[in-house]
């Protein structure tokens, strides 16, 4: 029993084992990127409502300063991440495809570009219910890339006693370190974000799950937090996808969130480090979120790092900055797994955005040109799927366009697309892209579905 | 500088894949028949030689002429089909004639893999197709076993190897008279037990120097082979084990009913089920991708290998046992549907502390 016990702990089953390539840049210190003359500002940089703009092109806006407000309760308002001169709203390319409303600013080359706006508030003395609010009022979507209104999860939960908030400190996707880099330069803002969440939502106790190829990282934190705080570090497997969050609370407290359900109902509420480290950061200050840090890298990218770039900084601004020549290549903004690859350099880097990754053509990452086999049965989608589903199967029905059946008796809700069973297809078959042509033509088409 | 529009590549996530593909997993097994290969010509001569070598050409050819006749691009390249062949001639006796041989090749791919289109579409595994034809073809060659070692399996073949075209092979009793020094009957351990009584010592089992088909009775050997395979994810070990452990269990029962029947560890070591169990069984596209639906087609295996070697007039049953167990799988594999994460099972939702659920 204590073998067995061991093997299952700090993990989940199934995953996968893709080069990390993490080292070339978790060792180095963040540093930040000069100011583009323009800036793009989506409207819509999270799940939710978009922002509604409340400047008037020719206006002049100061970096910090409210440019949209929150439209509704699931929607965050948006800070000027530079002061400039609103030159105009209106579409422009996002990195999810369809043209977004967008807040176009140039920024003032002779600015010092320092935070003008923000009011001081006593955390300690604020009242809970208060939190939630003041965490709405910083813009803070989730940054570990599904950029989710944080203050809708950071508050007291109506329906579900929350006993444990997990920070969630995995970054499991391959080439990405900002978390790690961010939990080793801001510790103090973390744990500082972790006890308002602990505040906000009323949970008892709060356990940050690293992976254990970021020990360096859970050392430092640990010599940080103070004997009183109800906070502890735990070392999860290193393995893919271990920052999913049903997963990393399979890895750190052994329960299954239900199918279709949401942590809160095993009481447990998850946050990535990089948003309670920037909510640490801001809300004593009474601060907007402006600027995140992204991880710059791949085979293409001569001078690796993380970099703090303001929001609204298109990709071909970066990629100049840093001296990338892009021809032929590969851009992916977020990590290799799940991260898309982008057809624009125009598109901005928004609040969800945790890498660029540019990949020179002949690297076999960009290789368009792998051969696809039929199906063998091999079963290494099955044994690598963490949600246990049936990707053999379900990829065999989708290539025979029964997406309805796919959805009804093989689960094809359950997918999250964390990319697994297309990493191991030695058929190369792209079974993830099969699922989301098969979740969207369900989508469209419900009467089909049970 | 202006001017250059910079080029962008586009695909959907997942960026990254691994290393092995197809053609690697496949190139992989045929690396592991080759020691198979090469010790079945040390135990039995040039008639193995020539034997592996024309009907893997058989297959390689039939599967591209279907590629041809289907005016699909050619998937010879795979290397499924060299598999195919040298599995198959690997389960002949080592005189198996060569026209034979070369039935047996055509009809594996043709009638076993080509008829269903082609690689991964076939319900079973092609190689016993072939195998499970020509049995019934050619009932006197199939089971005319010719001893390991003779003298001269270098420089001569088996008489058997030679026939022409469309005869029947020469009787080769007294050949074998001729080359064996302590009058061998060329039977196989199998055969020995259920017609003659005669139980083969397990160490010539193990270390495979009993007759019975090219390349089925170095047990030592196959699995060494398997275990490299496994060790490189390119094998299921599950299924092996699960046959092995059906085996065990149905062998066992028996043999403790009526010690008439064979102990677990002589029905283990004898015959093809090493070969099978190993490089047949647990051929990707006839076996079930679900982790419990393995472990029952395996057992499945085990048991109907026994089953079929104890109480039927054949002598050899993993053939058989392995190709019920490919027609099996389909069903199999629905009832095993993997538990998906966050599906109800029992306890599973004791830690759920819904506030509405207490009131």
């Amino acid at each position: 029993m204590g073998l067995l016990s061991w093997l299952k702990e700090g993990t989940f089953s199934h995953g996968v084992h893709p080069s990390y390539h993490k080292a070339e840049t978790q060792s180095k210190a963040i540093r930040r990127l000069p100011f583009p003359s323009q800036l793009i500002v989506p409207l819509s940089q999270h799940i939710g409502a978009p922002a509604k703009a409340i400047v008037t092109p020719g206006q002049e806006v100061f970096r910090g300063q409210v440019i949209a407000e929150a439209n509704g309760f699931v929607s965050v308002p948006i800070h000027a991440p530079a002061t400039g001169r609103v030159k105009d709203i209106c579409l422009m390319p996002s990195a999810k495809g369809p043209h977004q409303m967008s807040i176009i600013i140039d920024v003032y080359r002779a600015d010092t570009q320092e935070v003008m706006y923000g009011l001081e508030q006593d955390m300690e003395k604020m009242p809970r219910e208060n939190i939630s609010k003041a965490i709405q009022a910083t813009g803070m979507a989730g940054l570990g890339g599904a950029a989710f209104p944080t203050h809708v999860k950071l508050q007291e939960n109506k329906d579900y006693d929350i006993h444990t908030l997990v920070v969630n400190g995995c970054e499991c996707e391959p080439y990405l370190t900002t978390d790690h880099r961010v939990m080793v330069e801001q510790p103090e803002d973390l744990l500082r974000g972790i006890r308002y969440a602990l505040r906000a939502t009323g949970a008892e106790k709060a356990i940050i799950g690293i992976e254990d190829n970021k020990a360096d990282a859970a050392k430092i934190l640990q010599e940080k937090i103070h004997d009183d705080d109800p906070i502890s570090v735990k070392l999860v497997r290193t393995k893919y996808p271990q920052g999913a969050e049903k997963m990393l609370l399979k890895s750190l407290l052994n329960v299954e969130v239900p199918r279709g359900g949401l942590p809160a109902q095993v009481g447990v509420v998850v946050d990535n480090v990089g948003t309670l480290a920037q909510l640490g950061y801001l809300l004593p200050r009474g601060e907007g979120l402006i600027e995140r840090v992204i991880t710059i890298t791949g085979t293409a990218v001569k001078n690796p790092g993380n970099y703090t770039v303001p929001f609204g900084t298109t990709i071909r601004f970066v990629l100049e900055a840093l001296d990338i020549d892009v021809d032929h290549d590969k851009i992916i903004l977020g990590g290799p797994m799940m991260g898309a690859s982008v057809a624009s350099l125009d598109v901005p880097i928004t609040k969800g955005t945790s890498g660029i990754l540019v990949f020179h053509e002949r690297e076999a990452i960009c290789d368009n040109e792998h051969p696809q086999y039929p199906c063998i049965k091999c079963a290494r989608c099955v044994q690598a799927c963490p949600m246990h589903l049936n990707p053999a199967h379900l990829g065999w029905l989708a290539e025979n366009r029964e997406y309805a059946e796919m959805a009804d008796n093989f689960n094809l809700r359950d997918c999250f697309e964390c990319g697994c069973c297309s990493f191991v297809c030695p058929s190369n078959i792209p079974l993830v892209q099969h699922f989301r042509v098969a979740k969207a033509y369900n989508l469209k088409n419900p009467q089909e579905v049970a | 500088m202006s001017a250059k529009r910079p080029l962008i590549e586009l695909s959907t996530s997942p960026h990254v894949s691994a290393p092995q593909d197809v053609t690697v997993i496949m190139r992989n097994v045929v690396y592991a028949l080759l020691p198979i290969c090469a010790y079945a010509i040390y135990q039995f001569g040039l008639s193995v030689l020539l034997s592996i070598f024309t009907v893997t050409l058989t297959c390689v050819v039939t599967e591209r002429f279907f590629n041809w006749v289907g005016k699909n691009p050619s998937t010879i390249g795979d290397w499924s089909a060299v598999i195919t062949g040298i599995l198959l001639a690997l389960t002949l006796p080592p005189g198996f004639p060569l026209w034979m041989g070369v039935v047996a090749g055509f009809v594996a791919i043709a009638m076993g893999k080509a008829l269903f289109g082609g690689l991964g579409f076939n319900v079973f595994n092609p190689a016993l197709m072939g195998r499970a034809f020509v049995q019934a073809a050619f009932p006197v060659a199939i089971s005319t076993w010719t001893p390991a070692f003779f003298t001269g399996r270098f420089s001569e073949f088996i008489p058997t190897t030679l026939t022409m075209p469309f005869q029947t092979p020469p009787d080769v009793s007294v050949w074998v008279q001729k080359v064996t020094i302590d009058g061998f009957t060329g039977a196989t351990p199998l055969a020995l037990r259920q017609i003659q009584l005669v139980n083969t010592d397990l160490m010539d089992l193990f270390l495979g120097t009993t007759a019975g088909s090219a390349g089925g009775s170095a047990t030592a050997l196959i699995l060494a082979c398997g275990a490299y395979l496994a060790f490189r994810k390119m094998l299921d070990w599950r299924i092996p084990a699960s046959i092995f452990l059906g085996v065990i269990i149905t062998s066992g029962v028996l043999h403790m009913i009526d010690p008439k029947f064979a102990a677990p560890m002589f029905m283990l070591l004898s015959g093809g089920l090493m070969l099978g169990a190993i490089f047949m069984a647990t051929d990707m596209v006839g076996s079930p991708v679900t982790p419990l639906g393995v472990l029952l087609y395996g057992l499945l295996i085990g048991f109907l290998t026994v089953i079929i070697r104890e109480f039927a007039s054949l002598p050899e049953g993993i053939m058989y046992a392995i190709l019920l167990g490919n027609a099996a799988m389909p069903l199999i594999e629905q009832v095993t549907q993997p538990r998906v994460f966050g599906a109800a099972r029992k306890k599973a939702f004791s830690t759920i502390n819904s506030k509405g659920g207490e009131k």
